[in-house]
């Protein structure tokens, strides 16, 4: 079976207040797809309703083609879940914890032994197997709760900002294990408004904005979006270079259309064109002889794309 | 991926079909693990000593005022010995366990966010909230079981053998001692279904049964001179009957000092016992309705 998840017309109003109007969206394979969105977007009002925490006022969610309103139960069964920090009891330790979530999926005692050890060690909290959870800092449940969802191996990842409370080596560490879990056969929903994580580890994104989906589109054609738009390139060199010099050497370069100073070793170039373009650029500032020592997009396709996207929402 | 509108799905939604759907275990069974992981983190917690405490306190005191004033009215036979030291103690001490394990039981899952981890596994509501009562039930129990061992303890040391000698009435008021300890126990999961916040819920069950049935209690009867049947509190008052003998149901008490004549009613055990029902079953279901509708916001 092909894993999948599915919003239709899946909407929620709290009062007045429309959080989530309307999604619809299918998601299926084994791959890793980025919910994206700036705060109060909406995306965990969605994974919420995709975990039936909480109830839609219309539309369904379905979780491999079973409707998690109507039949909780065997909807969840093949999907594990993270959403919002969730707490583990604090008098359980994580083995037993695993023991009882495992149990509750019917599970089998042998099977849920190894597979606590192999994801407590994917998630670094092997030593920790037996202490009470009660006693853990915020990082280390947060580990202990990405090791919960995996637990079962489920068909069905759903992460909301798995990396929410970690510090940067543990954030880097939760996005290898995203990582490592997509070379199975599981879709992975990851909600984040990190871009360089989405960037990092997804194939695919959806845009949400004020609970409306703006796009919904594979990574690698993100880029596409933003057509023959201009581009910003950062290019540093290793000594200060003159105006002059970059009026008179750098400014004709085919692409470069306009270019703004950082610092004196700095530049920030407006580009058109895409990849290709860019590639012919790095070749001929390299071989101008100025020193170039570093060249790289001010901001990543996903990001533009999606200021320019959230802009357009607010006006 | 599709951002597009999608077909709109049937009833029910299709069937899951990886075969691993089965292997779910049953409501029934779920319930019954549920409430094992939730009764280990209770015997755990420090809730479960402050209980202890307040029992093992409750016993010294009883232990120690026997001890030193000997009452002949209770050390003549076992009946008198536990309608003394078991009812009122027990009554007491379940109001306590009530309060302690159940108050936040549910609100609890919302505040403190358990319920996202509890929830997000392949369960229903009902599931949880009836592995979380049967947990409850069974801390509560061991509570007023160390309780009754303490009283028989006692009951043991004066009376010798003849602390067994007829153990029947002690059982029926056990068993009607259960019966309230359901009853409170759907009324405490009631308001914790209603808050989601824990100290809102342990407070207004600890405010309404400490001090809020009493002054109702009060009310009915010194204002609107009815019998308050219809109040926990006052049907409650058959759990010592096995052991203490019925009452008359209306007393007639005249009050030598301002020579008022007032009106006492005991709860029959018709009344004592369908009103504790009612209140189990009513407010165990009510909560349930609540829980399900409760959202994770």
């Amino acid at each position: 079976m092909t894993p999948s998840l599915e919003a239709v017309g899946l909407t929620k109003r709290f009062g007045s207040f429309t959080a989530l109007d309307h999604l619809n969206l299918k998601v299926e394979g084994a791959k890793c797809v980025g919910f994206l969105g700036p705060n109060g977007a909406g995306k965990t009002t969605t994974l919420k309703m995709f975990t039936d925490l909480i109830f839609p006022t219309e539309g369904q969610a379905f979780i491999n083609g079973v409707c998690v309103q109507t039949d909780r139960k065997q909807a969840l069964s093949t999907c594990g879940d993270l959403i919002e920090s969730p707490e583990i009891y604090p008098a359980l330790t994580p083995r037993e914890a695993f023991e009882m979530s495992g149990a509750l999926r019917g599970m089998r005692p042998e099977e849920i032994r190894a597979r606590t050890a192999i994801v407590l060690d994917e998630v670094k909290m092997t030593e920790w197997a037996n202490q009470k959870v009660g006693r853990f800092s915020k990082g280390m449940k947060q580990r202990v709760n990405i090791a919960a969802a995996l637990l079962s191996d489920p068909d069905v990842v759903i992460l909301d900002e798995p990396s929410t409370g970690l510090d940067p080596r543990g954030m880097a560490e939760v996005r290898s294990i995203v990582r490592g879990l997509k070379n199975e056969n599981r879709l992975i929903f990851m909600s984040s408004h990190i871009l360089s994580e989405v960037v990092d580890v997804c194939d695919e994104v959806a845009l949400l904005d004020r609970g409306k989906l703006l796009f919904a589109d594979r990574l690698a054609k993100v880029a596409d979006r933003l057509g023959g738009g201009v581009r910003g390139i950062e290019a540093e060199f290793t000594s200060p270079i003159d105006d002059a010099v970059v009026a008179e050497k750098v400014q004709p370069l085919p692409g470069v259309v306009s270019w703004s100073r950082e610092s004196p070793t700095r530049l920030t170039l407006q580009v058109k064109g895409g990849l290709p373009e860019q590639s012919r650029l790095l070749s001929q500032l390299a071989g101008l002889g100025l020193g170039l020592v570093s060249f790289r997009e001010s901001r990543s396709a996903l990001e533009e794309v999606y200021l320019r996207e959230i802009s357009v929402g607010d006006a | 991926m599709s951002a597009i509108p999608v077909p709109v799905p049937t009833e029910g939604g299709a069937a899951g079909g990886d075969g691993t759907l089965g292997q779910v275990p049953s409501t029934f069974q779920q319930v019954l693990l549920l409430s094992r992981y939730q009764f280990r983190d209770y015997l755990r917690s420090r809730r479960f000593i402050l209980m202890m405490a307040i029992v093992a306190a409750t016993g010294a005191i009883l232990t120690a005022v026997v001890a030193y004033f000997r009452p002949s009215s209770l050390l003549d036979n076992a009946n008198d010995f536990y309608g003394g030291l078991w009812a009122g103690g027990a009554t007491f001490l379940i109001l306590f366990a009530g309060i302690i394990f159940g108050g936040d039981a549910i609100a609890g899952e919302f505040q403190n966010k358990t319920g996202y981890f509890l929830m997000g596994l392949p369960v229903r509501r009902a599931t949880v909230y009836a592995g979380k009562y049967l947990a409850v039930l069974l801390a509560s129990l061991v509570s007023i079981l160390v309780y009754l061992a303490i009283i028989m303890g006692n009951g043991t040391y004066y009376l010798g053998v003849g602390a067994f000698s007829d153990l029947g009435p002690l059982a029926a008021s056990i068993a009607l001692a259960i019966l309230y300890l359901l009853a409170l126990m759907g009324f405490v999961f009631l308001f914790s279904s209603m808050f989601k916040t824990s100290v809102y819920a342990v407070l207004v069950v600890a405010v309404l049964f400490l001090f809020g049935f009493s002054i109702v209690q009060t009310v009915v009867l010194d204002l609107a001179h009815i019998e308050p049947w219809f109040m926990l509190s006052y049907a409650n008052g058959v759990i010592g009957y096995p052991l203490s003998g019925v009452p008359a149901h209306i007393q007639h008490v005249r009050n030598p000092f301002t020579r008022v004549t007032a009106t006492a009613y005991n709860p029959t055990y018709l009344e004592g016992i369908g009103v504790m029902l009612g209140y189990w079953i009513g407010t165990t279901f009510a909560g349930l309705f609540f829980f399900e509708r409760e959202e994770f916001t």
